[in-house]
Order: structure tokens, then sequence, then C-alpha cells
């Protein structure tokens, strides 16, 4: 690969944010007592012990609920699958039928094909088509619905609050699956059960958090002593987890200005390369989006190649192609959106992300498309 | 009505053909692009939309209708 022919710029946040500084600075500290089993009856248990409860309320404080709500799991994904595994049997004799939309992660898609689902479909912006969504969840049989806060590839932002409104009318619990919002943008209220994963916020990777609100009956999926009490089936890890809730509420006060910040040069990216690259479609809500996430797809354009080359030029971004894919099939979302999948680049900025970074990412980009649709004879 | 094959063939490769080949044929005349790569089935209408071309649907598996009207 070589060296890159410029400063390397990380512009893939939406897949892991690099760890921010508060963060780092309390795993670090935490190290030193948070190796050891927080339940058993010795001093250093203790410590660790201390250590967790208080990275516990300070989950449950950044995100305004009780600290009994909340539980700890080793992945975003992991407290995703909890949250609709362990809320699907918990509600077993409502019925055995998940209501989801069509953009949700794979996270939660692997779970759905577990068993009986129906998928709600979403607009040509990627939002959710909410007259559909009522009468899902108001089919027979349905035990719990799954919406993402935002779209984890284009970045709109989903009707949370009106499809919590018809949930409730159908006396269906509602999992929100908030990685790409919690620390970026407010998710509304009206959900009872939501989970996030660290690493998207700027936290350590290896830190899961799901809330399950009061009242909201969940048996775990998992084999463990208390299957009533949502939580990792095997020991955490707890350094990770402190610096977890340090990053999250470093974050969260930094919230407001960093989403102006991001939004602004979100903004610029979408008008500029829709201005200066030929051919190209950007995706996703223009407005009611994500602060810090824009995708856009690129007609004639091998995604993979697109990647490499932008790689060589010092940029890391993701994409939603087929042939970047494990799967080998267009990324789910943009299929369900009608839109082009090919050519696809989403790029996603971070507290790190400066103006100069995004202005010669634009200034690179043209380029480098045009020559891989040169390569191709177009 | 031409018909392309584009079997076998990865994306964005059929759309690549689609469009050089529909250079070649008048307005109001139809390709039919043979494609087996799953996102050709997104992708080629999604072409049609882009560059103001009518997506005439998928008479079959793998088969893909488009007329020229622009």
């Amino acid at each position: 690969m070589g060296v890159p022919a410029g400063a390397a710029a990380y512009l893939d946040a939406a897949t892991a944010a690099p760890l921010h500084p508060v963060a780092a600075e309390a795993l670090v500290a935490a190290l030193a007592d948070g190796w050891a089993d927080p339940s058993r009856l010795y001093a250093a248990s203790r410590r660790a012990q201390q250590l967790s409860e208080a990275a516990r309320a300070a989950f449950a404080e950044a995100l305004g609920v009780r600290v009994d709500e909340v539980s700890l799991w080793s992945s975003g994904t992991q407290a995703a699958q909890a949250a609709v595994l362990g809320g699907l049997a918990g509600r077993r004799r409502q019925g055995d039928t998940l209501v989801h939309s069509a953009i949700e992660h794979s996270a939660v898609l692997h779970a759905a094909a577990k068993g009986q689902a129906i998928e709600v479909g979403v607009d040509q912006l990627g939002r959710l088509d909410l007259e559909a969504w009522d009468a899902a969840v108001r089919t027979t049989g349905v035990a719990l619905a799954s919406l993402i806060s935002a779209s984890h590839e284009v970045g709109t932002v989903q009707p949370v609050a009106a499809a919590a409104g018809y949930c409730a009318e159908a006396g269906v619990p509602l999992h929100v699956d908030a990685a790409q919002s919690i620390g970026r943008h407010p998710v509304p209220p009206g959900w009872s059960m939501l989970s996030a994963s660290a690493h998207k916020w700027g936290g350590p990777p290896g830190v899961g958090v799901l809330v399950v609100r009061k009242g909201v009956r969940w048996i775990s999926p998992y084999p463990q002593d208390d299957l009533y009490r949502p939580g990792a089936t095997g020991a955490l890890d707890l350094p990770a987890v402190v610096g977890a809730a340090a990053g999250l509420r470093a974050v969260l006060t930094e919230e407001r200005a960093e989403a102006e910040r991001l939004s602004a040069l979100v903004d610029r990216i979408r008008e500029r390369v829709a201005a200066t690259v030929p051919d190209v479609e950007v995706v996703g809500d223009p407005d009611d989006r994500l602060p810090h996430l824009v995708t856009f797809s690129c007609l004639y354009v091998d995604g993979e190649a697109l990647l490499h080359a932008l790689d060589r030029e010092g940029f890391a971004v993701s994409s939603g192609s087929s042939c970047t894919a494990s799967t080998l099939r267009p990324s789910h979302v943009l299929e369900a959106m009608g839109v082009l999948s090919h050519g696809n680049v989403r790029v996603s900025l971070h507290r790190g992300t400066t103006s100069e970074e995004v202005e010669r990412f634009l200034s690179v980009l043209p380029g480098v498309i045009e020559k891989i649709r040169k390569e191709a004879g177009m | 009505m031409i018909t392309l094959d584009c079997l076998g063939q990865k994306c964005p490769l059929p759309v690549i053909a689609l469009a050089k080949q529909i250079r070649n044929i008048g307005i109001g005349e139809v390709i039919r692009v043979l494609a087996d790569d799953p996102a050709a089935a997104n992708d080629i209408p999604a072409w049609c939309r882009m560059k103001e071309q009518e997506y005439l649907g998928s008479p079959e598996a793998k088969a893909f209708e488009v007329r020229r009207i622009s």
C-alpha cells in the first residue's frame, strides 16, 4: 500500500470513533483496580465493585434513567441482540413476532432472523413508513418492535417519537437501537429498551449498554443465574466500562457544539460532492439527519477500488457497496431506499476532524473518481 | 430488442455496459440486460432514475428491461 499521499484523515467514526481523551484517561486509571472480579468478598473485589457502581451511575445519569435499568454488555451488537431476544422471550405469551424497519443494523436483523418478523419499509430518503409501521405493530402476535434511532448508513433520523406512540397504542414495547445517536443527537423518549455502543461515541471498543425500563418484561435468552436481570453472561472489561462512562459524560457536554460544527462540515461535503462529481447521488435526508455522517454513490465506480484509492490518499472511509461486504451483497439499507448501491462511500466525522481534512478530501475526491471511471472506459 | 449478456459480471460492470450500449439504440427502443450480480436488481432501476431512462421491470429472474427515453 505504501505511504499515503497526504496526512492520514480518519473519516469512519460511524464504525468506531477515536478514543476520547477523557475516556482514555479514565480507562488507564481504572486498570489499577478494574482487573478484579467485582462480585467477590475481598478488598480488591470491593474496589472493582466501586468502579463498576460509579460507572453504572454515570451511565444512568447521562442517559436519564435509573441505575437498575442499566445493563452492560461486551458490545453494542450484544446489547441490541439481548434487547431483541430478551424482549421477545419476555412476551412469549403475547406472541412471537418482531416488527422492525428494513434499515436496522445487521445486529438486529440477525436476531430477527431467529424467529417471526415483519419488516417495515422506508422512503427514498431512508425514513420509516409510519403508516405501515402502525399497521404492523397492531398485527396479532406481535411481541416487540425494534427501530434504529437514525440510519447508520445514510444518517436519516427516524421518527422515533411517532413510532413509539403507535407502539404504545398497540401495547407493544419498543427497542431503540441508538448506537449512532448517543452523544451526537438527542433520542426522544417513549421507548421501552435502548441500546448503544461505546466505541461509536469515543469510548473503548467492547462495551455495549442496554437500558430496560422498569415494568418491561425481559427474560435472558442466554444461560445464566438470574434470567430476569439483564447483564453480560461473562466477566466485563471493567476498565473499558469505566472509560466508556467517563467518555460519554465528556461527549455529552460537547454534544451541541460538536453537532453544530460537524453538521456544517457535512453540509459542505453534501454540496461540494454534488457540485464537483458528475453522476453522483448524495443519499439520505439533507436536513433531518445525524450531524456527523454523509453518504453518496457514484455511477460506474467500483466501491472497493474507490476505498483503496482513497486509502492511498490517506482517507479512511467505509462503503455499502456489495464488493466491499463480506456477504458480497449490496447494503440492505441502500436497497430498501432504492438508491444506487455501487460506488458508495460513507464519510463520518468526529471531534478530531478538521475543516482542513474535509477540504483536502473534497479536493482529492473528484480526480480519484474520474480516474476509476476512465479505467472502466467511462 | 437488444440483449446485453452481463451474467457473471460484478457491480458496476452491468450498469457500465448498459450505459455504453444505450447510446447505440434509438429513443423508444428497449434493451434487456441479463445480470446475476445481486446489486443489479437495485442499481439498474437506480441508474434509470438518475439518467432519466425508463425502467420497464424484470420480466424474469436475472433479466431487466430499460427503454431509452432521453
